[in-house]
């Protein structure tokens, strides 16, 4: 400590220029840089010049290329005559995406849940979610994606005495038939309706919480809320005179035609994507909400706040802090596990572009490459949203 | 110097997939590692299956004992790797199998792009459609708007498109990666019809809970001319591969059997001496000793007798040799003349 004061005081001594080590970091950062970049340029030409020299097609001219096989889900129109290659792609992501987006919501519900009741007061409730927990974290996904689909796939009947569920559909081994809304002329009054309750609901929320701050006054927002995003666009929806029709599917032939269809591989890659990663989540919430000090509650008690504001307004808020960054690799785990898909032939990206893709063109290591710098940008992208969101709950220091 | 040094090092540490693109000489490897590795299928009746002591059997799996037989003159010296329709080509490849006899279709782009080749058929086949007998199905153009099970990565998947396309119909495909889960959700009714080769069928119809149930309709869609594939760039190896297959085609055609090919070595017709080398060096031309069809016969038997065995009449798939039959007897199998 002295030693430092003394040399600060006596300023700089003079050393030779190789011999600084501020100079010197720099120099080796660079050579290690010019060390690793010339070995990906010459292991990628290597790459390229053995394939060459095994006769294997290499380059991306297959992308614009015809594809020709069908794919049984696509939320983008996708006909095996005439699209290509890149189609299977954008087809496949998608298809990795809304399993992934979907199981996430679920997962993050069914967790939530499933923590909140391992801290129940209740010996039942504790039990239920504890069993939860240890049953589907122990257990291999790959079963449970067996499970769910043969399950599903046995309990459900065969389309010639296909379940009715009135106004839902019909729902047989083939997978879910659902109405399809089809949205008339007028229609568009109702969304811009909805978009409107939802950025006056903000406004409101903003303002009585100012309100709040400044005088103490309280406003039922939530029921303003429930009533400007629900109720007026209802409302709307009826006096323009209900501008939806659905398109009902029919049974016959060797499944329902019309409707649109949600497939028994989705259902099952959804419920056992999110059911296993619930027990996760719920581990994760239960452990968040145990950290936070139990001398918060009683101090939000003491200042007679009662049991949910106790939770909604001092617990969660703290929990939050420590639930988010492993939440987000559960997060990241939901989608890269999407990718087990191709066991029950859900056609996702790996199934379809990593999969029948490449077996068709052979182009292993430009379709493999396509693949993983794909999952790393999802899960990148997955990472950014979740630390901008923990960034807006940690603790602000006033 | 140093650039091939560090190329190398790249190469193998950046890329491993470089491994065994330079090594040509397949027959000097197979020797120096005293086994034939070679790629099945992960379990197809009658082609290549694991019977209940662990055994390899079926057709494809005597074709690699064959090998193993004309290079050792001992047939067990093979080795298996289960592969997936999916993997198959990349293990080839990347040198992880000498062979693959996996009933792989012979098309022009396999043989061409993949730096593979193809080079006999050792079952000529096409693809089918098996439904169940109560669907009432008759044909395969009464199965519009079918949902229809088969496996990734094969030719199965284009045929069944174009088939549809070609008939205007609708379909809905669903493609699993592993053969079992493709009988398991048949069997559990997820499709109206299995479709992949035609001897896959009567095989992969074994594995269902009630076989009886299922019929294959008579359409055949395609050709599939299965058999053994090689890298490219090693004639000698696939000389190995081609000539293997013709000589247990040539003990047919020349009734020599596995039971006789002793006694056939004293025979006078100079076709058996030559076939069984008791006259000229054929086996020296392709790195063999020259009993390397004597030791084939000796151990899995002519080209008749393996087929019989495995897939024939008397098997559970209950296969008739049809096309599969000696060209003198009106099929395409035509071993070319050892001379
Ligand atoms: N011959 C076709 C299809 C070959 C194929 O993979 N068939 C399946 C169904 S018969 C199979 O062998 N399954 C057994 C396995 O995957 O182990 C091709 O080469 O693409």
């Amino acid at each position: 400590m002295a030693l430092q004061d003394v040399s600060q005081d006596v300023g700089q001594p003079k050393v030779a220029l190789f011999n600084d080590p501020k100079i010197r970091g720099w120099v080796y950062q660079i050579v290690l840089l010019v060390v690793i970049i010339y070995l990906v340029v010459v292991g990628v030409q290597n790459m390229f010049a053995n394939l060459a020299a095994q006769n294997i097609a290499s380059g991306f001219g297959f992308i614009g290329r015809n594809a020709g096989f069908a794919i049984s889900q696509s939320l983008l129109e996708y006909s095996q005559a005439e699209s290509s290659y890149g189609k299977v792609y954008v087809v496949g992501l998608l298809n990795t995406v809304s399993i992934a987006f979907i199981g996430i919501l679920l997962a993050t519900v069914l967790g939530f849940l499933i923590g909140i009741a391992r801290l129940s007061h209740n010996f039942i409730v504790r039990g239920v979610a504890t069993v939860y927990v240890e049953i589907f974290r122990n257990i291999p996904l790959l079963l449970h994606i067996f499970i769910w689909y043969f399950g599903v796939l046995r309990l459900l009947p065969h389309p010639r005495n296909s379940g009715d569920l009135g106004w839902l559909g019909l729902l047989n081994n083939r997978g879910w038939f659902a109405p399809k809304p089809l949205p008339q002329e007028l229609f568009f009054i109702t969304a811009i309706a909805f978009v409107i309750g939802i950025i006056v609901t903000i406004f409101i929320s903003r303002w009585s919480r100012q309100r709040q701050a400044k005088t103490g006054q309280q406003f039922p927002v939530f029921w303003t809320g429930v009533g400007l995003i629900l109720g007026m666009p209802v409302l709307v929806f009826l006096v323009t005179g209900t501008p939806l029709e659905f398109d009902y599917p029919v049974a016959g032939g060797f499944r329902p035609s019309g409707g649109m269809t949600i497939i028994p591989e989705f259902i099952a890659m959804l419920l056992a994507l999110s059911s296993y990663t619930a027990a996760f989540i719920a581990e994760i919430v239960r452990a968040g909400i145990m950290a936070v000090n139990k001398g918060q509650t009683e101090a939000a008690h003491a200042l007679g706040l009662r049991h949910g504001p106790t939770l909604r307004l001092v617990i969660i808020p703290q929990a939050m802090r420590v639930i988010i960054p492993p939440l987000t690799s559960q997060y990241l785990n939901l989608t890269k596990n999407s990718s087990l898909a191709v066991a029950i032939a859900y056609p996702d990206l790996v199934s379809v572009f990593a999969g029948t893709a490449l077996n068709q063109t052979g182009q292993a290591v430009e379709i493999l490459g396509v693949t993983m710098l794909t999952y790393l940008a999802l899960s990148l992208l997955t990472a950014a949203f979740m630390n901008w969101y923990n960034a807006k709950m940690a603790l602000v220091e006033r | 110097m140093k650039r091939r040094i560090l190329s190398v090092i790249a190469g193998t540490a950046v890329l491993s997939l470089a491994a065994g693109a330079a090594s040509a000489a397949t027959l000097d490897d197979v020797k120096s590692k005293d086994s034939v590795q070679c790629g099945v299928s992960q379990g197809l009746p009658g082609f290549s299956n694991p019977d209940q002591d662990g055994n390899w059997t079926g057709l494809d799996v005597d074709f690699c004992r064959a090998v193993a037989a004309a290079i050792f003159g001992d047939p067990s010296k093979v080795k298996f790797t289960p592969l997936s329709a999916k993997e198959r080509f990349t293990a080839l490849q990347s040198g992880d199998v000498d062979v693959l006899s996996r009933n792989t279709t012979w098309t022009m782009s396999r043989d061409t792009a993949l730096g593979l080749n193809f080079s006999v058929v050792n079952y000529y086949d096409g693809q089918g459609f098996m439904v169940r007998k109560d669907l009432g199905v008759n044909s395969a153009l009464e199965l519009s708007g079918a949902s229809i099970c088969t496996n990734t990565g094969t030719t199965t998947e284009l045929n069944v498109a174009d088939y549809f396309r070609a008939n205007n119909m609708e379909y809905e495909l669903v493609a699993f990666e592993k053969a079992d889960e493709v009988v398991a959700a048949y069997d559990a009714g997820r499709c109206d019809v299995y479709t992949t080769d035609q001897s896959g069928l009567y095989a992969q119809r074994l594995k269902l809970t009630d076989p009886g149930a299922h019929i294959v309709l008579p359409e055949i869609i395609s050709k599939e001319p299965l058999g053994p594939v090689v890298r490219q760039g090693d004639d000698q190896w696939l000389n190995i591969i081609k000539w293997t297959h013709f000589a247990m085609l040539n003990a047919e055609e020349l009734g020599v059997t596995q039971a006789n090919v002793d006694e056939m070595k004293s025979s006078d017709n100079p076709s058996v001496k030559r076939l069984l080398g008791t006259e000229g060096e054929f086996g020296g031309a392709i790195g063999l000793g020259n009993d390397w069809a004597y030791n084939i016969i000796k151990a899995v038997g002519n080209y008749g007798e393996t087929f019989d065995r495995n897939v024939g009449p008397d098997t559970p798939l209950a296969i008739s040799r049809g096309v599969n039959a000696q060209w003198n007897q009106g099929g395409l199998q035509y071993g070319p003349p050892i001379r």
